[in-house]
């Protein structure tokens, strides 16, 4: 243990303090599934009206981390700030209530309700979300199959869905974990420039993505996590600069 | 007065209305049972006594208040309904941690205890309640004498359930009540207070015994064994029905009701044992239940 904290630390000593006063602030995120600790102190920031992915193979603990901030995580430690406020000690319907929005890597479409139903199910929290019908112009698919059963839909409606119905309730952060995972291109694209138009609106969002190419099309800035930790920063505008390094981390 | 298959036609119809009557109850026993373990993962054991205590607060209301049947109908589930969600609150929800053989087990402990209660109270040779004055008598058909009060029940029992099942499928907190049953982590991430809910469906199944138990004060004596008796019945109907399933409870409850009925009619010997034997076929065939989703 004490080999791999000397290991990362090199990478992890080129990271730039967190803002405490950025929209969301993550410090020292420690996380466990039962006995086995899986997150080993994520420590990343969000300012308000960014989009910042989080990137990293398979198992290095993205899911985990949205999960630790929308709290859903049985077991938690360290520093999870929303909007100033201390959440990390909050029932995931608390955290939920301040304004955060949470897409699920599943998607969570319930199969016993319609299409209108998954839309209409999160109760709106503040004022300030999309209305139903900017939501159907955003994804006209979602109009057209309104009385379907929700897990009729394709892969790709049933994303559309798991976004649309989380943009009516207020919420001001987006919580997306891999929203592209197993989609046709065009359908990827309609949904990269979904997220710059919510951008556009002024909402802030955390994306969880393995492709990075996709990644660099809509985000700020991106945090690459590693075993449980974030290990590195790279802004957008870096991201070309340092693709051998970010081929690396990523295996790919 | 005509025959058929050589029965005479009021004896017959005679027993499709017990039949009916019978299937009244377990319709709401079972839906009530359908809507708890949908949501709670709790197999209800407690639901029979629950049922008895429905019986015994409308005879109580009626001999230590004087309140009538009416307004009992009202009162008794709302007392037995809160009396679930005392219980929910301070005992089972501290289980939905743990195996859900604990909550099971729970639930028999508790409807053990609350049958011994009232049988020390008021002993088991059944006290009487009276069939409201509005309806007494009944209906000569013609092919058979229907009374009103047995009439009622059925009609009543309708009602109840469609209307549970109308929320439940068709309006916005039955679509609460349905993700949650599904992903009660992801609606609850929703902001959503699942564990009021739960609580509250609880409270609602619990009611549905309480009026269950209401409707059959009149018919059957009040007695701390009746729900004892019922219950076990009630599960077998659950199981041909589908664990959880609403539509598949209410429409199990009175079809098994009618079948029972038959039976008594051409094979008497069976009648009390039909519904077990249609059990066991059911779950060799289909053990999820006739309207079950495999899971
Ligand atoms: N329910 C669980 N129980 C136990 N361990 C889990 C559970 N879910 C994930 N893990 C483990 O936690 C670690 C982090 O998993 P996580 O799902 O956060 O990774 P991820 O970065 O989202 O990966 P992917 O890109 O595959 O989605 C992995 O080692 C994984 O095996
Ligand atoms: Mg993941």
């Amino acid at each position: 243990m004490a080999e791999t904290a000397t290991l990362s630390r090199p990478a992890a000593a080129t990271l730039p303090a967190i803002d405490p006063g950025a929209l969301l602030a993550v410090q020292n995120l420690e996380a466990w599934y039962g006995e086995s600790h899986v997150l080993h102190g994520v420590s990343f920031d969000v300012r308000a009206g960014e989009v910042v992915t989080l990137l990293g193979r398979n198992g290095a603990g993205k899911t985990t981390t949205l999960k630790s901030i929308i709290g859903i995580m049985g077991k938690r430690t360290g520093s999870v700030r929303f909007g100033g406020e201390e959440t990390i000690k909050m029932s995931s319907r608390s955290v939920a209530r301040l304004g955060v929005g949470y897409v699920p890597e599943e998607r969570g479409i319930f199969s016993s309700l319609s299409v209108k139903e998954n839309l209409t199910l999160p109760p709106i929290i503040k004022p300030g979300g999309l209305t139903v019908d900017q939501i159907h112009e955003l994804f006209p698919n979602l109009k057209e199959r309104a009385g379907s059963q929700g897990t009729k839909l394709s892969g790709g409606e049933q994303q559309m869905l798991a976004i649309g119905r989380i943009l009516r309730t207020g919420a001001k952060l987006l919580l997306l974990d891999e929203p592209t995972e197993g989609l046709a291109p065009v359908i990827v694209q309609q949904i990269g420039r979904t997220i710059e138009r919510l951008k556009g609106q002024g909402f802030t969002i955390v994306l969880v993505e393995q492709n990075f190419r996709f990644a660099q099309t809509v985000a700020d800035r991106h945090y690459v996590v590693e075993q449980g930790r974030v290990v590195d920063m790279i802004p957008n505008a870096e991201l070309d600069a340092n693709i051998d390094k970010l081929h690396t981390y990523l295996g790919v | 007065m005509f025959t058929i298959f050589g029965v005479p036609s009021a004896a017959l119809f005679g027993q499709l209305l017990l039949g009916l009557i019978n299937g009244s109850f377990y319709a709401i026993l079972s839906l009530g049972l359908a809507v708890i373990f949908g949501l709670l993962n709790i197999i209800n054991f407690a639901h029979g006594a629950q049922y008895m205590m429905g019986a015994f607060v409308a005879w109580m209301l009626l001999n230590y208040a004087g309140i009538g049947y009416w307004p009992a109908l009202l009162l008794a589930p709302l007392l037995v309904g809160a009396f679930g969600v005392v219980l929910e609150r301070v005992m089972i929800s501290r289980l939905y941690k743990f195996d859900h053989l604990y909550g099971l087990l729970l639930t028999f402990g508790l409807a053990l205890i609350i049958q011994g209660l009232f049988r020390n109270q008021y002993g088991v040779s059944g006290l009487p309640y009276g069939i409201p004055a509005e309806l007494r008598g009944g209906q000569a058909l013609g092919f058979m004498f229907l009374p009103n009060y047995r009439a009622w029940v059925v009609v009543a029992s309708l009602v109840v359930c469609l209307v549970t099942w109308f929320v439940i499928e068709k309006t916005k907190l039955g679509a609460y009540l349905r993700a949650a049953t599904e992903n009660p982590t992801l609606v609850q991430a929703f902001g959503v207070n699942v564990p009021l809910m739960i609580t509250l469906t609880y409270g609602f199944g619990v009611a549905l015994a309480g009026f269950a138990g209401v409707l059959a004060a009149p018919i059957y004596s009040v007695n701390p064994n009746m729900g004892a008796d019922l219950i076990i019945v009630v599960f077998a109907v659950v199981v041909i029905g589908g664990m959880g399933s609403i539509l598949g409870s209410i429409l199990t409850g009175f079809a098994l009701g009618l079948v029972e009925g038959l039976t008594k009619v051409f094979y008497p010997e069976a009648s009390a044992t039909v519904i077990f034997v249609i059990m066991v076929l059911v779950l060799l065939v289909k053990p999820a239940g006739l309207f079950g989703r495999a899971t």
